[in-house]
């Protein structure tokens, strides 16, 4: 197999697809958001629970490829107990290391690191994106907050 | 490396410059000619005679060039009248495409033919382009659709389709061919049912020209629309076919130069067919070169190309069903050499990923179908659909690229 490819597909991503953490619909949460890729049709539900400005608990239900799920299923990890703010930050700094020109400096977090392989796959960049738009949108509010790639 | 002796696909490979090119240091394995098919030299030579040639505006100029310009362009007419068998040369209209055909068509004989309660059929089959211009028109004058059902095999049940029309039933929009699943439509059957209600039919040929020779009279067809560019022409040209009749009573689709008569600020009158349908300068080069795609095609010869697909088609059938992992979306009966399916519960975006590594090209997604999609529950199917140029080898060369995914995904 090569070498990129291995780079996109890394164990710790097939692992995260495979049984991805937080997966399944939130009781009573207090903001959730769909996301939308009509390019592929995938879709993405992030429920969050807020406690005061604390992240109590984040959930996810996807119907999506191996990257999106993993980066969804990562996402919920981290942002779990954080604040809004540090979510906040924590989503800007994954998009930049995305979509900069430049090669990123290293992400602290091994996992997360993971992902910066699809910086090599332009058309699957979205598919690491998704979740994280989709989760900036129920931070909104309580309502359904669509999101989309497009 | 022939599927079959009598066809020439080394020379026929040879005439596709794409089909050499590497991807990743590996050959074009191009499995997408569902969405677009290459081109033969023919075609992009006679783009560059046409500019260094032949090129002025048309129907304008009373210079030399705009006459040699009119003439190639009215010549290409004349080859799609032949190629679909058209009645009069006047009923081809050049379009962008077969979105753009639908588009007239649901705009300009929908404002004047339909009214609050008409009904509209389409199929679960259709591409979205045969779908969304008639929801914006059942919304705008109070018309329903309707839509025709399919089995777990993917096939039109024609008995459903004739329980949905009535009195009511004013137009039938389907699909000659599925772009998402390959399955033939009995197209006569569903014109004849359709005439005997009252209804007018158009057909959505872009899946079903570059593997089967059409014939609109023999067919009945009211419109018969396809792109140039699943047809090895250039994209942004298609076809228009609509019977004289009904064309002639339908209202200008857009207004601007070449489509009318005369113009005063008090009243326009539109030009004949096929003008009234042609505003504005056309994609002049593009219909040229569609007439060179067309000329293409009937060297080699249709019925030797669908001989060539079915073979295909049959081999890469045969080879994927023996893999326990592969779920084949699609199963009718009569099918044109489109494959889609499914490998396990991965998802077909890692799946083209995987096989594009290799330098297989497939469509992976929902093809512009979502119905479709959410009659047989998926999100999306990964599609091999094969062309003219296509080899017992590339499908072997998909073969293997799956159990590479398979691997990786173990």
């Amino acid at each position: 197999m090569s070498t990129d490819l291995r780079d996109l597909y890394q164990e710790i991503i097939l692992e995260h697809s495979r049984k991805p953490k937080n997966s399944g619909p939130l009781d009573n949460p207090t903001g959730e958001a769909q996301g939308n890729n009509p390019l592929c049709g995938d879709r993405i539900t992030v429920y969050i629970n807020l406690d005061g400005d604390r992240i109590a608990d984040a959930r996810f239900e996807a119907r999506g490829c191996a990257i999106s799920v993993a980066s969804a299923s990562m996402m919920t990890e981290i942002v779990k107990g954080m604040t809004v703010g540090e979510a906040e930050t924590a989503l800007q700094r994954f998009e930049g290391h995305l979509t900069a020109k430049e090669t990123p400096e290293l992400i602290e977090d091994d996992e997360l690191a993971a992902l910066m392989g699809v910086r090599e796959f332009p058309t699957r960049i979205k598919c690491a994106t998704l979740p994280w738009h989709t989760f900036r949108a129920a931070l909104g509010g309580s309502g359904k907050n669509d999101v989309t790639t497009e | 490396m022939g599927t079959n002796g009598a066809y020439p696909i080394d020379r026929i490979r040879s005439e596709f410059p794409i089909l050499s090119a590497l991807v990743r240091g590996k050959p074009l394995v191009y499995l997408d000619n569902g969405a677009s098919a290459q081109k033969p030299e023919a075609v992009i030579d006679q783009i560059k005679k046409t500019y260094e040639t032949e090129y002025a505006n048309v129907h304008r100029g009373v210079h030399f060039m705009s006459q040699k310009a009119t003439d190639a362009m009215e010549a290409a007419r004349v080859k799609v009248q032949a190629f679909l068998n058209a009645a009069e040369e006047k009923e081809i209209i050049f379009v962008r495409g077969a979105t753009e055909g639908i588009n007239l068509v649901a705009s300009s004989w929908g404002r004047s033919n339909l009214q609050e309660g008409d009904e509209i059929v389409l199929s679960v089959l259709e591409h979205h382009s045969n779908i969304v211009p008639w929801q914006i028109i059942a919304e705008q004058t109070g018309a329903v659709i309707k839509v025709v059902p399919i089995d777990d095999a993917g096939t039109f049940l024609l008995d459903e389709y004739e329980k949905l029309l009535s009195p009511r039933t004013k137009m039938v929009a389907v699909t000659h061919v599925s772009n998402a699943l390959g399955t033939v439509v009995p197209v006569a059957d569903v014109i004849r049912i359709a005439h005997e209600n009252g209804a007018v039919v158009l057909l959505d040929g872009c899946q079903a020209v570059p593997h089967t020779s059409v014939d609109v009279q023999a067919l009945d067809a009211d419109f018969y629309v396809f792109s140039g560019h699943k047809l090895y022409g250039p994209s942004g040209i298609g076809v228009l076919y609509g019977k004289a009749a009904l064309l002639n009573a339908m209202p200008p689709y857009q207004g601007g130069g070449e489509m009318i008569d005369r113009v005063t600020f008090e009243k326009t009158t539109y030009a004949e067919l096929p003008f009234k349908f042609e505003a504005g300068t056309p994609h002049i080069a593009g219909i040229i070169a569609l007439g060179a795609a067309i000329d293409y095609l009937n060297g080699i010869g249709l019925d030797a190309i669908a001989a060539h697909e079915h073979d295909l088609l049959e081999y890469a059938t045969e080879r994927l069903s023996g893999m326990n992992s592969i779920n084949i979306v699609g199963t009718a009966e009569h099918k044109a050499a489109i494959l889609s399916f499914n490998i396990r519960d991965i998802h077909p975006h890692d799946v083209g990923t995987i096989l594009d590594y290799d330098g297989i090209a497939v469509r992976t997604g929902h093809h512009c179908a979502q119905p479709v999609m959410d009659r047989f529950d998926v999100a999306a199917t990964v599609r091999a659909s094969f062309g003219l140029y296509n080899t017992r080898e590339e499908v072997d060369a998909l073969v293997d690229g799956i159990n590479r995914v398979q691997e990786m995904f173990a």
